[in-house]
């Protein structure tokens, strides 16, 4: 059975149609890798997955949790849905731990004493345990962007989606972050991530999505797919991504 | 008889009229600062004709002047059978104008704060209320605090209109006081200086706030 479920969605901004009728499969412990130019609509299908594009027409099923044709209760649907941003987006007049607890604690209903265990042990798995204390501003960016994945753990999602979450990385705190991820994703955690790390993609990834003009455009195991391209359009992305 | 005036009797009466000022101001400040409030949730909220109606006041209270305002405060209320005092018009009057001004201010405040903090905050299922109390409104407050000092600056000098209908605050006794002494000159000057004296500061600590939060950014 699928954990996240996605049947002929479609999306508009304004005249423009960013997803075409997209159909998507996710079960648990999968690690999707979506890829494509940008433009081609794979952050506005990763940012419908938790509400925050909404969906013009089309099904949306996270474990039991559905929206159809945009209608639907998002907050139950985010309470399964963790997500991580490019641009980290941790609330900079807290710390690292108030930002691990506040959902916890405001969401969830538990005492402060609760969501700061959670927080502690959300910290301690991507390594900030001693970073507790600290104002965002005062971490770097590979340490801001492991505690808001520490933060969207800390809701106990069924999933978590990662929109280029190295993207706004200096290039030596890359590692550091992936590295976050690839164990997460060894420990069972279900992942849809956009990414620009092909070799990351091919490596963790158990299933690759390719999207272009607002479709997928092909998809299947990561190596094999990157092996060999069936399709022109994969073929000339891939040329490309690895001449840069 | 003449009254002879001397010095310290214009810088008395005026201390007493500069008190009514100050409260004058002051009550229009936190009231309006209340009134503002509600005025900006009710612009900033999702439906529809809250903002109306919102938008609407803002518009109606920046775009008239100040005077008219209590012109038609004192002079509507009193048509309607309502009796009101100066005092009481005047402080009504300044009330309605400083919320709308802050309601405006903090507004730009609230849509300052990043939208990835709306969009990180929703993805951790926080309702829109949860949204406002936990991470909106904290940041928007830091960046609030300057600019509303500053605005209440304007709040002081806009007392000085309630002198027309009638209410002795400072320039109204200042009128007076000029009338009497027939030293206009000396009288205003002392007036200014008494607006200046109340303001100043305010606009230094205004100041002072920007910088210090600007380098804390």
């Amino acid at each position: 059975m699928s954990l996240v479920k996605i049947a002929g969605l479609h999306k508009h901004f304004g005249a423009n149609h960013v997803l075409k009728g997209i159909d998507l499969d996710v079960a648990q412990g999968d690690v999707v890798a979506l890829i494509g130019r940008s433009g081609s609509g794979k952050s506005t299908l990763l940012r419908a997955i938790n509400g925050l594009e909404t969906i013009d027409k089309g099904e949306l099923v996270v474990d039991g949790t559905a929206v159809h044709d945009g209608k639907g209760d998002l907050r139950a649907l985010r309470q399964k849905v963790g997500m991580v941003f490019q641009q980290f987006n941790l609330f900079p007049h807290l710390t690292a731990g108030e930002n691990v607890m506040l959902a916890p604690t405001v969401v969830k209903g538990l005492s402060r004493a609760e969501a700061q265990d959670i927080a502690k042990e959300m910290l301690l798995k991507v390594g900030l345990a001693d970073k507790f204390a600290s104002f965002p501003d005062q971490l770097s960016g590979g340490q801001q962007q492991r505690v808001a994945i520490a933060r969207a753990l800390a809701m106990q999602p069924k999933v978590l989606l990662c929109d280029e979450i190295t993207s706004a990385l200096d290039p030596e705190l890359v590692s550091e972050v992936l590295a976050v991820v690839r164990q997460l994703a060894a420990e069972g955690m279900t992942l849809v991530m956009v990414t620009h790390e092909m070799r990351f993609a091919r490596d963790v990834g158990n299933k690759l999505i390719f999207m272009h003009h607002g479709r997928i455009h092909e998809s299947g195991d990561p190596r094999q797919v990157f092996a060999d391209p069936q399709t022109p359009e994969l073929a000339n992305f891939v040329g490309s991504v690895q001449a840069a | 008889m003449l009254v002879q005036f001397t010095a310290w009797d214009i810088v008395r009466n005026l201390l007493e009229g500069g008190k009514w000022t100050l409260a004058l101001s002051l009550i229009a400040f936190v009231l309006g600062g209340a009134v503002g409030f509600a005025i900006l949730f009710a612009r900033i909220a999702r439906h529809r004709l809250l903002q109306a109606f919102a938008k609407a006041y803002i518009e109606v209270f920046q775009g008239t002047p100040l005077l008219m305002q209590l012109f038609i405060v004192f002079f509507g209320l009193s048509l309607v059978g309502l009796e009101v005092s100066p005092w009481l018009a005047a402080a009504l009057g300044l009330t309605l104008f400083t919320s709308a001004y802050l309601a405006e201010i903090w507004r730009g405040c609230v849509e300052s704060v990043p939208k990835g903090q709306w969009e990180a905050s929703a993805s951790l299922a926080l309702s829109w209320p949860q949204q406002m109390r936990h991470v909106i409104l904290p940041q928007a407050l830091r960046i609030a605090i300057a600019p509303t000092v500053g605005f209440s600056v304007q709040v002081v000098k806009g007392t000085a209109v309630a002198s027309i209908i009638g209410f002795a605050e400072l320039t109204k006794t200042g009128a007076m006081l000029a009338n009497a002494t027939f030293q206009p000159f000396v009288v205003f000057g002392l007036v200014a200086a008494g607006y200046f004296a109340l303001c100043y500061p305010l606009s230094l600590y205004a100041k002072s706030l920007e910088r210090k939060f600007h380098v804390a950014r």
